[in-house]
């Protein structure tokens, strides 16, 4: 699934501008169209007008929590996948995120590479 | 105060109260039983000599009056004809002596002037002349008389019983002598005890029967030992009754017991006297063994007090040791489990930069790919360095996982582990670095060794981490050997990693355990595996420990429960 030129739509949920600013750059690089959204709500706001043919989500988040954001994203679409990153402490809540619908997992900080082929996995290509 | 004058303060105590609370019931028991004892048998025992007194009391004053009685007799009964000569007195003497058995030894009559006008008896005193006597005068003056013992014309000790009597208007006295012999029996035969003696004496102080052994007879005994009561120069003895008086006496220095009893109106007085400890000799001796019994007793418990106050000591040792070891174990554990949520904190915090640090490296490597960069001159240094914060940013990621390692364990699920086998996996897992190392990996594992209710991979991690230490331990130090046991002791398993390594210095070994404690060079180490180790040890309920001799090794002990594990292998059965 992706749009019509074969670019593979993401939104990447994370409170860390810093961290956001340069995956978006890094996977935009790599082809991918990277929307971000830098807060749980910005992300609910976003995935509203838009399409997105996979979600990457920080698990721990100023406003919301995680789970909570995957259980309104499965909802509004719910054949969406979401991958989770999380710090290794927060392991347990991404696995509880796994029970709830989550694609996958990844540990921060993660190598782009690995991201990457989680994000083909979930695509389907 | 420190532990010793402590726990010998303590020991002192406990013997002090085990001491006065077994002897004060016993002391006060004895003191009171002894004197209840002492107070009884002293009073039966002087009552028998008051009686034994009273009852020789009653028969001397019967013989006295009963032969002054036998004299009055005659001389109202028998003539002047039959007393006037010597012939006629015979016949009377004879008389009274086949009655009396030879009581009476003579018989006289003496006229008013006191000269004997008539005798009859074993000695020639016929026409003897008693003007002077004092008998012949109180008679005289009194009608009739008992005399003291005297020795008198004949020089031996005799007393008179005189009577008055006027016949043809002439007044006469008939005395007779006494027989001293018969009259001593009776008081010679009262005796009692060992050194029990009876004696009678007149106010004068004069002895009138001879005493069984000598007796210092002196005014002032007389006077303020025997009757204290009462002046002898102005009174006669007024004891109708028997008395009792405790004192010395002057002969022996004993403290004696003095019984005494008035008798012939008060001019003599009858003494029984007995020494205390004899007249108590049975109280004493049962005095003695209740002593004996005490001091026996009194040995016992103290002998007692120290073999118990020892035990009890040694059990407070011994609370008092594991008291402190808990206390330095949940100081410990507290200790870890702030430190754990402080690390968890920091962690995370440093999770994200270390990422944006680690993702921001990568974005300059991407770049590096463009063609006008990579044909730059310091490309290969400029992707030297992105490599190596991409590698130093991996370190961080590493250490802030074990940090959130040290708070929360990798994966707490419990299940059934066979120790022996995650020995051997974790034995096979450190091969190559032991052999990189110059280390020999032993096992000597137990086959009894249940499996234990736990997690693996924090067991893993454990033994993982012990195993690393020892090899890092003798890396420096031309190899060596690691030995790794286990075995099961006490319900417990135990296992020890013991290398040949270079030690751990005794200041060392306290901190061992502390987070952040390390002796690894910078970089090398982050001092929080063995705290990992510690917490994961305790969470399960057992213990780790160490022990170290420098330049001769180390040792680690870990005791685990295996109570659970069993528990449930019976129930499932």
């Amino acid at each position: 699934m992706s749009n019509q030129a074969g670019t593979i739509r993401l939104l990447l949920v994370d409170d860390e501008v810093g961290f956001v600013e340069v995956m978006c750059k890094r996977l935009q690089r790599r082809g991918l169209d990277v929307t971000p959204a830098l807060s749980g709500t910005e992300a609910i706001q976003t995935l509203r007008k838009q399409d997105f043919d996979v979600a990457v989500v920080d698990l721990k988040m100023e406003d919301m929590d995680g789970i909570e954001i995957l259980g309104i994203m499965k909802k509004m679409v719910p054949g969406l996948p979401v991958i989770m990153l999380t710090g290794h402490g927060s392991e347990q809540a991404a696995r509880e995120g796994m029970e709830h619908g989550a694609f996958d997992y990844l540990l921060k900080p993660c190598e782009l590479e690995n991201l990457m082929a989680k994000i083909h996995q979930a695509v389907g290509k | 105060m420190t532990d010793k004058s402590y726990y010998s303060q303590l020991r002192r105590s406990i013997i002090g109260i085990i001491v006065a609370v077994s002897l004060t019931p016993l002391l006060v028991l004895a003191a009171l039983g002894g004197y209840q004892f002492h107070s009884a048998y002293k009073q039966k025992v002087l009552a028998h000599m008051e009686q034994l007194v009273y009852g020789h009391q009653q028969s001397i004053d019967a013989f006295l009056s009963g032969k002054l009685a036998e004299i009055r007799v005659l001389t109202d009964v028998a003539g002047f004809d039959k007393v006037r000569d010597d012939a006629g007195l015979a016949q009377l003497l004879q008389s009274l002596q086949s009655r009396y058995d030879g009581v009476f030894v003579d018989l006289g009559l003496v006229n008013a002037q006191g000269t004997q006008v008539a005798y009859s008896g074993p000695f020639r005193l016929g026409r003897a002349d008693y003007a002077h006597a004092l008998w012949f005068q109180e008679t005289m003056q009194r009608e009739y008389y008992i005399s003291d013992v005297f020795l008198g014309l004949r020089g031996l000790p005799h007393f008179i019983v005189g009577v008055k009597h006027s016949w043809h208007g002439q007044e006469y006295i008939l005395r007779s002598t006494i027989d001293f012999v018969a009259f001593n029996r009776l008081v010679e035969n009262v005796r009692i005890g060992e050194t029990g003696l009876a004696y009678i004496v007149s106010r004068g102080g004069e002895f009138q029967t001879k005493p069984r052994r000598d007796v210092a007879m002196t005014a002032e005994f007389l006077n303020d030992v025997l009757t204290p009561e009462q002046d002898l120069r102005t009174h006669r003895f007024g004891q109708s009754q028997p008395h009792v008086h405790l004192g010395k006496d002057p002969a022996t220095g004993e403290d004696t017991v003095f019984v005494t009893a008035s008798l012939k109106n008060g001019d003599w007085l009858l003494v029984l006297q007995q020494s205390q400890d004899d007249a108590f000799r049975l109280f004493l001796r049962a005095r003695n063994f209740a002593l004996v019994g005490i001091i026996i007793s009194t040995l016992a418990i103290v002998f007692m007090a120290f073999v118990l106050s020892k035990r009890i000591l040694n059990t407070v040792v011994e609370t008092d040791q594991q008291k402190e070891m808990m206390n330095e174990q949940v100081i410990e554990a507290g200790k870890l489990a702030s430190l754990g949520e402080l690390a968890a904190g920091i962690a995370h915090e440093i999770n994200n930069p270390v990422a944006i640090m680690v993702e921001e490296a990568g974005w300059i490597q991407d770049l590096m790919e463009e063609e006008d960069l990579r044909a730059s001159k310091e490309a290969d240094e400029v992707l030297r360095a992105l490599s190596q914060i991409r590698t130093q940013g991996g370190r961080c990621k590493e250490i802030t996982h074990k940090l959130l390692s040290f708070a929360r364990k990798i994966d707490p699920t419990m299940k059934r582990v066979h120790i022996n086998e995650l020995i051997e996996e974790m034995a096979a897992l450190s091969e190559q670095r032991a052999r990189f190392a110059n280390v020999h990996i032993a096992t000597d594992l137990a086959d009894t060794l249940p499996p234990i209710e736990a997690s693996p991979s924090e067991l893993q991690q454990v033994f993982l981490n012990l195993i690393n230490n020892a090899i890092d331990a003798m890396d420096h130090h031309e190899g060596g050997q690691l030995k790794i046991t286990t075995r099961v002791e006490n319900h417990q398993a135990v296992i020890s990693v013991a290398d040949t390594g270079q030690g751990i210095p005794k200041a060392n070994l306290q901190k061992i355990f502390d987070p952040f404690f390390t002796t690894k060079p910078v970089g090398k180490g982050t001092g929080l595996g063995l705290s990992i180790c510690y917490g994961i040890i305790q969470k399960m309920g057992g213990e780790i420990s160490v022990s170290s001799v420098l330049d001769v090794g180390t040792t680690f002990h870990i005791r685990l429960p295996l109570r659970s594990a069993e528990g449930e292998g019976r129930s499932a059965s």
